[in-house]
């Protein structure tokens, strides 16, 4: 395919998304992504079709709404090669899934002389959760540092796992700096050491391959929101042998198998942490957005995604006075581009791109750990999906040199 | 909106040059405010004698929305009794709000420049937040 080729199917993917259009240029992806309109079809023909409380009627039409959640769920467990379609645990989102793991698993698993490693460039959903389970079980929390970059070297790594070592919580690509961890290499080295490792996928699973087998990732958390699927919807995976020692998170209908006043016992896994009536529109949702990615292709996404950040990258560089955050070299983004314009706060770029029509992030991006590593108190953020243009990238950076004049300087 | 009246001279000018944007010796009252959507600080720092305000300063980091909304309003300040002062900050408060008439924000002088902020829900804490920190380290007095 020539150059030209290529643009024009980008231009094609552009016209299934709904709210894409040359008004503006939406580069706040790593915050949430536009959906196709064959997500928005899908979830429209559950609820015009196929809408009933799961699980419980043995009336066609709920067994029809169970059997396309628990298709959802096999989707789900075949996008990212888990073994058994048990190990998918439906949530609300990546927040809810970290908060879940950390509560149950943390209850039973952690006690006073252990030590629980969270890496400093968490976002906020997989620190807090950690640091309030390690709090209350008197257990330690472990800062491991990244680099400027955002990777973990063997030496930080080794330096922070010991004997007491529990548990790993460590980002796969972090929201703020975009580069990627090899998970598998320190999953070994977090096994050696005797301990888990829970990845949280948010920023990866929607532009890379992920494989959980391959990572052997004791956890992976990640949202179906930035992966064109509704909001409401999103994903822990956990090793059938870890999820099948966990007690609940939540309590309520769903998840039990009988309950006496003096005696209860609990469902199965995945349905043990489902309580309540589940998001079945969101989970079809959800899995009509793996098939439009897998539609789509991995190799398209990335080199897309590749290419429009080299650009802004490269771009930023030319128009000076401004700081890229992380590395300097644009392979080493996956699709994140954080950076901060000398002199002027990134609230008022934000705000000045966004009166021109370009969306970007500006703030802690729920990071702040990391922004006080970094030395800094906040940042500009323009993150990528691969419906995004080369014509976008230059618009923002024309945007973007003339703020400092904007600001008087 | 046009960018530049948003970002308009005074704003801009506040936000280079402020004229009150430093630590101040003894102060009788200091409040930090904080804006937990950008993570924005700011501590207010005023000398109050016989229910006058008598210096003020501020120090802190923020975008150019609120040091400029900081800077201008200690300059409104020094010199008012802390009633007025308050009555001030209610006026510029209901202003962001929306709901101040034409004459209250006339009272406001330079801090009415900052008017057009009430069409940006985003920035209006950043407008806000010196006023609302001024608002609560008076209250009671």
């Amino acid at each position: 395919m020539n150059k030209e080729e290529k643009k024009d199917l980008i231009t094609n993917y552009r016209k299934l998304f709904p709210l894409l259009s040359d008004d503006i240029a939406y580069l706040d992806n790593a915050a949430t992504t536009q959906k196709p309109g064959v997500v928005l079809d899908a979830l429209k023909h559950y609820y015009e079709q196929d809408n009933a409380n799961p699980f419980r009627g043995v009336y066609d039409l709920s067994e029809r709404a169970t059997e396309l959640y628990e298709a959802a769920r096999g989707k789900v467990a075949g996008f990212i090669n888990a073994k058994y379609p048990e190990e998918i645990v439906f949530v609300r989102n990546a927040t809810e899934a970290l908060n879940l793991l950390a509560y149950s698993w943390c209850e039973d698993n952690l006690s006073e002389s252990d030590e629980v490693v969270v890496s400093v460039m968490e976002h906020h959903s997989d620190f807090l959760p950690w640091k309030y389970m390690a709090e209350k079980k008197g257990a330690r929390l472990v800062k491991l540092e990244p680099d400027q970059t955002g990777l973990i070297s063997d030496d930080a790594l080794e330096r922070t796992l010991s004997d007491k070592t529990r548990i790993v919580a460590l980002t796969h690509i972090s929201n703020v700096l975009g580069r990627k961890n090899d998970i598998k290499h320190i999953a070994g080295k977090v096994h050696a050491a005797g301990a888990l490792i829970s990845v949280d996928g948010a920023q990866s699973v929607p532009h890379t391959a992920v494989d959980v087998r391959d990572l052997d990732c004791d956890f992976l958390s990640f949202s179906g929101h930035k992966m064109f699927a509704p909001m409401g919807i999103g994903v822990l995976y956990g090793k059938r042998e870890h999820l099948e020692k966990m007690k609940p998170f939540l309590y309520g209908g769903e998840m039990i198998q009988t309950v006496h006043w003096d005696k209860v016992t609990y469902a199965e896994i995945p349905h043990r942490f489902e309580a309540g009536t589940v998001n079945v529109g969101g989970a079809v949702g959800l899995s009509a957005a793996i098939d439009f990615i897998n539609g789509i292709g991995w190799e398209t996404i990335e080199a897309q995604e590749e290419k429009l950040t080299k650009r802004a990258i490269l771009g930023i560089k030319d128009i000076g006075n401004i700081r890229l955050i992380g590395s300097d070299r644009p392979e080493d983004h996956k699709g994140i581009v954080t950076f901060c314009v000398e002199d002027v706060h990134p609230h008022d770029v934000a705000d000045i791109l966004g009166k021109a029509g370009v969306c970007i992030r500006a703030g802690h991006h729920c990071a702040q750990p990391l922004m006080d590593h970094l030395g800094v108190r906040s940042t500009c953020r323009a993150s990528f999906a691969f419906y995004n243009t080369e014509e976008e990238v230059d618009r923002f950076l024309t945007e973007l040199s003339k703020v400092r004049g904007l600001m008087g300087y | 909106m046009d960018i530049k009246r948003f970002y308009n001279e005074i704003v801009t000018d506040h936000n280079l040059h402020p004229l009150h944007k430093h630590p101040l010796e003894d102060p009788d009252i200091e409040l930090e405010g904080v804006n937990p959507s950008c993570g924005d600080e700011i501590t207010v720092q005023l000398k109050v004698k016989d229910g006058v305000i008598t210096d003020g300063s501020f120090i802190g980091d923020g975008c150019a929305v609120s040091q400029a909304s900081a800077d201008i309003m200690i300059d409104m300040v020094i010199g008012k009794k802390v009633e007025q002062a308050r009555h001030l900050a209610d006026i510029f408060i209901r202003m962001i709000k929306c709901e101040a008439t034409r004459e209250e924000i006339e009272e406001l002088r330079e801090a009415g420049a900052l008017e057009d902020i009430s069409h940006n829900p985003a920035r209006v804490k950043c407008a806000v937040l010196g006023w609302h920190t001024l608002d609560e380290m008076t209250k009671g007095m």
